[in-house]
Parts: C-alpha cells; structure tokens; sequence
C-alpha cells in the first residue's frame, strides 16, 4: 500500500523507514537545513528543519515519515523563527561574508537569504576564536564554524578516520582536531578527504583554490539555494 | 603517571563506558586531566583522544588545567543566594586572597561556583575535593582558611563540616517505614512477575522525575522488544536546583530502590543495572557500595536471587557536574563513557536505549514506589492522591520557611496546606518544580500538587515578600545558559542570548521593546529546542513575565532605543591601550 504525508496540504508519498526530511526531498520540496547531508546519518543539531507535524514541531531530517502526517514547512510563523535562529549562528561566530572567501558558495549564506534575513538581529558575541593554517593544503577558520557536525560525520563515516571531533559545553562549544598538538597539520588529514570539502561554511578552506571562481559567479549567485539543493540532494537520495 | 593510569584503566576492565570513572581518579590524583593521561588513555582503552578530551570540557568536574589542592566550589544555587552565600564567597575570596574561577600561584587552592549541589535545606554549601560542605559561615570559613593553611588532608577534617542532616518533617505512604529487606521480591515471587507489573499498572504510578510518564506502561514496552540484553537505570543525578529528596532517600531507603530496580529488572528481563549517581554526593558512593555488598550477601541481588531464576546486579555510576545528565537519554549516553548529548527521538531508551539495548530509566523515588507496590498491591497506593496523580509526592522544601527539609504529600494537596506545615510566611511566591518548573503567586494558593495543574520533580523553593523577583529569575536563566549542552542551535544560542537580554534589561540598559524582545526569545527556545531543558529553560521569565510584567516594565528606560551591549564598558580595551581614564575617554548614551 502507497504511504503519504501531506507538506503544506500536498500529498508526498514515502517509503517505510524515510524521514520526513527525505520523504520531501524526493518530492521536490526544500526544507531549509545546514547539518543534514545525505550522504550522513542525520544529525538534528542546527534545527533549521524544524517543521510542524500534527501541530508539534519536529526535526525533519530525524523524524520518521508516518502515514497521515499532516506537516507545516512554509508558514510565515516557521519561517520567521528559522530565521531567528540562523540569526543566532550569525551573531554567535564572526560571519564577514564579504570578506569571505565562500561567499556565493556558502550555505549558511544562502538559507539566510533563502529565509530573507537582513540583518543579525541579536548582539553579537565576538567570540575569540582561533585559526588554523598549520596545515600546508587545508585551513581552519574557527570564526565560521556553526557546529554541524558534517566534517566530523564525513571523516568517520566516509574518509574512515577521525579527525574532528566536538568539544566543549554549551556557548563554549568548539571543533578540536584529532592530534598530539590539536593542529591540523599533525592530524592525518588528506586534501582529498571528504571531511575537508564538506564544510557548509566557510571554516575548513582548501588552500591556494580562493576565488578561482569570482564571486558574482558562484553557485548561489546563480541560483536560489532551494533549488541547487532539490537537483542536488534529489540525485544523492535517488541514489 | 603511567604506572598510575594503568592500575585505573584494569580496574576498570579496560571498558570504554567507564570513562568518566577513569577521568574522575585522574582528576583526583593530579587535580587535572594531564596531556599525558589523554594520550595514555586513549592507547590503553582504544579510543581516540578527542572523545576524551570532549569528555574532559564537558563535565564540570574535569579540568584540562590543574586546579588547586584544595579545590573549593560553592554552590551557586538560589537557595544558597538567600542564605547569604555571596556575601560569605566574598569573604572565603578575600581569606584565600585569590579571585573567584582562579587557582592561588601556590597551586594550594582554588575557589570557584558550581550549580545546586543538593543541600538547600542547610546551606550556603559547597563541596571541597568533590565533598559536599554543609551550613558554612564565617566561622567555618575562617576553620576551612586554616586547615588549608595546615595542609591538613581533607579526610582529617572535622567531621561535622560534612554532615548532611536528613531535615524530614513528614512521612506518609513511603516514608513511614522502610520495607524489609527482600519483602517485595518474595511478594512479587509468591505473586507471580507478570502479576506484578499488573499491580503496578493498577496502582496508576507515573515517573516521580516530573514529566509522569505512567510507569507500568514503561515497562511493558521494556518487555516486549525483543532483545539479547536489557538495563535498568536508577536516575539519581538529581540536578534540579532545590531538590533534594533523592540525597535524603538514597541516605535513608537505599535498600528500598535496589529492590524497586530487582523488581523491575524481573519484569522487563534485565540481568544489569545501573545507578547514575549525581557527582556532588559522592559522599554517599561508599556506603550505597556497602549496601549493594550486603544484598548480594543476603541473596537479593547475584545470581539466583532468592533462590529463583532471576540474575541481576546493580553498579554505581558517578556524574560528573552536568544537570543535562539528568535527561535520559543524557544520562545514557553518559553511562556510556560519553558527553552528555540528548538524543535525538524516536527511538526511545525503552527499545534503543544504553548500548543501543532496550532500557527502563526511572527516578529513585519512583523505584522506591515500586518496591512498595510490589508488597501492598496498586490499589492502596491508588486510593491515595487524585485520579490523575496516585500516591504521594515526596517534596523538598527550601527558601523562606522555619522547617526546610524533606515532606511527603498526597498528591491533591494545595500549597497553602504545605506552606502551612513548614512554616512558610509573608510569602511572595513558590517556585514549583526547580527553575524549570513554575512560579505561582500568592494568589495562586489554591492550586494543588499535581500532574494535572503543578507538577514537580520535588522541588519546591519558598520566596517571602523581601526577595526581588529579577534576582530570582537572573540566577536561574545564569543556571541554564551555563548548564546548556550546546547541541542545538536555540538552546545554546539562545539561552546566552537570553541571559544577554534579561541582564540588559535588569541593568537598567533596556528600553522600549525590550520586554517584547525577551518574549519573543523565550518562545523561540521554548519551542524549538532539541530536549526539555531548552524546552523549559524559559519558563523563569515567562512564569514571572506572565504575572508580574510591571516588574519587568519598570526597569525600562524612558528612551526609544538602547544597544545591545554596554557602550562604555566596551571602550574599556581603548582605555587600557590608551593608557587614560579621564571623564572624556568615556561615553554615555544620551537621548537627542
């Protein structure tokens, strides 16, 4: 028997075992999100994803997807609290977009102008954060991490390593690396690892590659980031 | 240091889930977590460093820096506040000569804060060494300044610095008398294990940690998953400010829960449990053994318990300063040598829960209710209490009152009646339930104990009308933004976010808008964070935002706009660099 949930009144058929976040992706519907991928067992962390199932909010990218589910994703109440809280991982780092250099490419960016957010909101936290660059290819700006997890779930999951990891409690959550000195450059990272490439934001940078695209050209230049993610994730899903 | 590390790691048979116990005898030996010890650690249990050291940052108890020899922590709980412990921690400051959060250049002692640490009936507390100190003033500060002078060992202190009095006013169904060892399994026995569980479902007990989850069914749904293994957990991290209840039962009834957890293990099928004791009462550990030793001793615990087919035994599992263990799937995840991160749900710990096993977490009292039950059948413990809440509740009782200590009611008493019996007068307001519960005013009297109007976990806090609302609310919401796991977004942001706005506003920085500006953050982390201590985080400020939003208006400024942040302060670094301190290097905001 065909099992379907209804996002916003239409009707979305799923598999047993789909979360709703997977359910939707395959029916072309975009749920803003930043720690999900994929390719990764989820995470449910940066709670973009929330949406409204049966009147109570859910994370999308861990609940299941159960038969008569009756989901909200795009009301004006979700939508500008998903706002508020991606303002929240702005003030909480120092997020510079023009003087950074992922600007364009950036997923953090994109779901806050997907969400139409035009300013920060809250006071910021200035917090004093660190950099990287011991390593002679990859670069760690601590500044615009926003705690997704992905580096760490991509290094275990996909490189079979362990190179990051999550430390700290609460507001003093910080990403450490897997070595004797805490530098990247003593850790056994490789260029090449998923791990390195997968960062949604501009924190782990891949040297001597900055703006070989110029910005004006970049992927959420030239398309909204709804969409680069439906044609994106809708292939890793199908796959 | 080597030597050392190993002789920890093969007591702990090398298991990884034991953690936190290696860490807190690292902790203990060193008064740190040395580099080295990571390193060896790692190597010796096969895991990689950064588990440990995420560990390391996670719990309060843990330092990655050496602390003092000496380390003293004071409990930063409300309760404590309105017995004078700022003033006494400015004093112990100044005995010492060294700032709060520093450890003295001599590396002797250190002075720092820590969240409730349980003694709200005879407080200003603290713990030196992880010990918990009860009743301190002036007097026993100057004591404490001049045994640390000595270099006396803790152990040959005064005894009574560390006595921990039961405080109990009043008993009822589960107080009034202990069981005797072994009665409510010989009753379950005689009865039959699925009888048992009937009764327990007759008795209509819901979970005593707050959230009342109908304890019968818990178990059922333990059972029915098909499994190879199963856990019991006993959560005893009573984190809550201002409960105390499970200290004065684990003290007093301790034999009582074991049997609850027996019983419960026959039921679900469970051979191991746990208890996950709070770290601030490891003054408790040694004797809770002792107890443990004696059941086996006396065939209530081991194999064949009682002579029947049942297995089960029960080991003691130290916290280590984190209230978000108190959630359980925190708890489990703790338990599992990790941090405590709430999981996310479905699934839920009664099919997925330690190791990915089925398990059955309840609070203490809880498993001392079914202990009880086992022995008189469920429909004694339903005639008490309403329809909704059976039995009793057993309350702890701080604040502004004569006889602060531990009460036992029926659940459908009214708070006037408690008020009454402990001596409580002029009373501004009852916080119900920690500062994750509720404050009720006095015109709210009426109310009753109750899952259907106020639940609580136990705690209950009594304010008269000489305490100010805005402190209250000010040391709770500091509470939960430094208690905040950090996993999800609103919760880690937004509860500094809301310490931010809530000290703007009681400053005296805030301005138009403001109040609708902490309203507003407080439903987004009300309704958006990942488990119940975001969930409930807020509940400070709207209970009282709700009841008393002239307090909150008051503290406005009569003009349209003020930042953020502090525009003086913030020139600070300037001055410093400038090397000036004259009235024009400081700026104050002025209407145009």
């Amino acid at each position: 028997m065909k099992q379907t949930i209804h996002i916003d009144g239409k009707e979305v058929p799923f598999k047993e075992g789909q979360t709703i976040m997977q359910a939707a992706t395959e029916a072309n519907v975009y749920i803003p999100h930043l720690c999900h991928h994929p390719d990764y067992e989820p995470h449910g962390s940066c709670k973009l994803c929330t949406v409204k199932v049966n009147g109570r909010n859910c994370t999308a990218c861990t609940f299941p997807a159960m038969e008569g589910q009756e989901i909200e994703n795009t009301s004006i109440q979700l939508q500008e609290d998903r706002k508020r809280i991606i303002q929240m991982l702005f003030v909480e780092g120092n997020h510079l977009c023009p003087s950074c250099e992922k600007t364009g490419n950036c997923q953090l960016q994109g779901v806050a102008y997907h969400l139409n957010m035009l300013d920060n909101h809250y006071p910021h936290f200035f917090a004093d954060r660190a950099m990287d660059a011991s390593h002679p290819d990859i670069l760690i700006d601590h500044n615009r991490c926003i705690f997704c997890n992905l580096c760490v779930r991509a290094s275990q999951q996909q490189d079979g390593k362990n190179v990051f990891a999550i430390s700290g409690r609460g507001i003093n959550k910080r990403l450490i690396v897997n070595s004797k000195s805490g530098q990247l450059k003593d850790s056994d990272i490789d260029v090449n690892d998923c791990a390195a490439h997968i960062c949604p934001t501009g924190a782990i940078l891949i040297k001597r590659t900055g703006y070989q695209t110029p910005i004006g050209q970049r992927t959420y230049d030239q398309q909204a980031i709804d969409q680069v993610t439906l044609s994106r994730e809708h292939e890793q899903h199908d796959g | 240091m080597k030597h050392f590390i190993q002789k920890v790691v093969t007591d702990n048979q090398f298991k990884p889930v034991r953690l936190l116990a290696i860490l807190r005898a690292v902790q203990t030996e060193f008064t740190y977590i040395p580099k080295e010890a990571i390193e060896i650690i790692a190597e010796l249990l096969n895991i990689e460093r950064t588990q440990i050291i995420s560990v390391v940052e996670f719990y309060s108890f843990f330092h990655l820096q050496p602390r003092g020899q000496y380390d003293i922590l004071i409990s930063d709980s409300i309760t404590d506040q309105m017995l004078g412990k700022d003033a006494l921690m400015k004093y112990f400051s100044s005995q010492l000569n060294i700032k709060v959060g520093e450890v003295r250049a001599d590396g002797l002692v250190s002075l720092d804060n820590t969240s409730c640490t349980g003694m709200c009936d005879q407080g200003p507390a603290g713990l030196v060494n992880g010990y918990a100190l009860t009743r301190l003033n002036k007097q026993r500060i100057d004591d404490i300044v001049h045994l640390i002078a000595q270099q006396k060992p803790v152990n040959e202190w005064p005894e009574h610095f560390f006595t921990v009095n039961d405080n109990i006013h009043q008993s009822g169904f589960l107080l009034d008398q202990e069981i005797t060892h072994g009665d409510a399994l010989q009753a379950m026995l005689k009865r039959g294990i699925s009888q048992t569980l009937d009764e327990i479902n007759l008795s209509g007990l819901r979970g005593r940690g707050g959230a009342g989850f109908n304890t019968a069914m818990k178990w059922q749904y333990c059972a029915e998953e098909t499994a190879s293994q199963r856990y019991v957990i006993c959560n005893a991290d009573e984190g809550e400010p201002g409960t105390f209840k499970d200290r004065f039962i684990l003290t007093n009834y301790a034999h009582q829960v074991f049997e609850g957890m027996t019983v419960c293990s026959a039921i679900i099928g469970a051979t191991q449990g746990f208890l996950y004791l709070r770290g601030e009462y490891l003054y408790l550990y040694d004797q809770l053994q002792t107890i443990l030793e004696h059941r086996r001793k006396l065939g209530l615990l081991g194999h064949h318990i009682l002579q029947s087919d049942l297995n089960f035994d029960i080991e003691i599992c130290l916290g280590a300063g984190a209230y978000i263990c108190g959630e359980e799937s925190a708890l489990i995840e703790s338990l599992e040598g990790k941090r405590g991160i709430p999981r996310n749900r479905p699934p839920y710990p009664v099919t997925q829960g330690y190791l990915n096993k089925p398990t059955v977490v309840n609070n203490v009292e809880t498993f001392l209710a079914a202990a009880k039950i086992a022995i008189s059948g469920g429909r004694t413990f339903a005639r008490l209490g309403t329809e909704k809440s059976s039995g009793t509740k057993i309350l702890s009782i701080s604040g502004d009152c004569s006889l602060p200590g531990i009460y036992e009611y029926p659940f459908g008493t009214t708070i006037k009646q408690v008020l009454t019996d402990c001596g409580a007068d002029d009373v501004l307001g009852v916080q119900v339930g920690g500062p994750s519960g509720i404050f009720i005013s006095d015109r709210e009297f009426d109310r009753v104990l109750a899952f259907e109007d106020l639940a609580t976990g136990g705690s209950f806090i009594v304010f008269n009308n000489k305490r100010s609302i805005l402190d209250i609310v000010k040391n709770f919401i500091h509470f939960f933004a430094h208690e905040s796991c950090g996993f999800c977004t609103p919760c880690r942001v937004g509860t500094s976010l809301l310490k931010k706005q809530l000290y703007k506003i009681i400053d005296g920085h805030g301005s138009a808008g403001d109040v609708i500006a902490l309203d507003e953050l407080c439903q987004l982390v009300k309704n958006y964070s990942h488990c119940g201590l975001g969930q409930t985080a807020a509940n400070p400020v709207l209970s009282t935002l709700q009841r008393y939003p002239e307090i909150y208006q008051d503290q406005l400024k009569q003009i349209s706009f003020e930042p953020g942040f502090d525009l003086d302060a913030s020139l600070e670094t300037a001055r410093t660099l400038a090397n000036r301190n004259d009235a024009k290097a400081h700026l104050t905001q002025v209407e145009e």
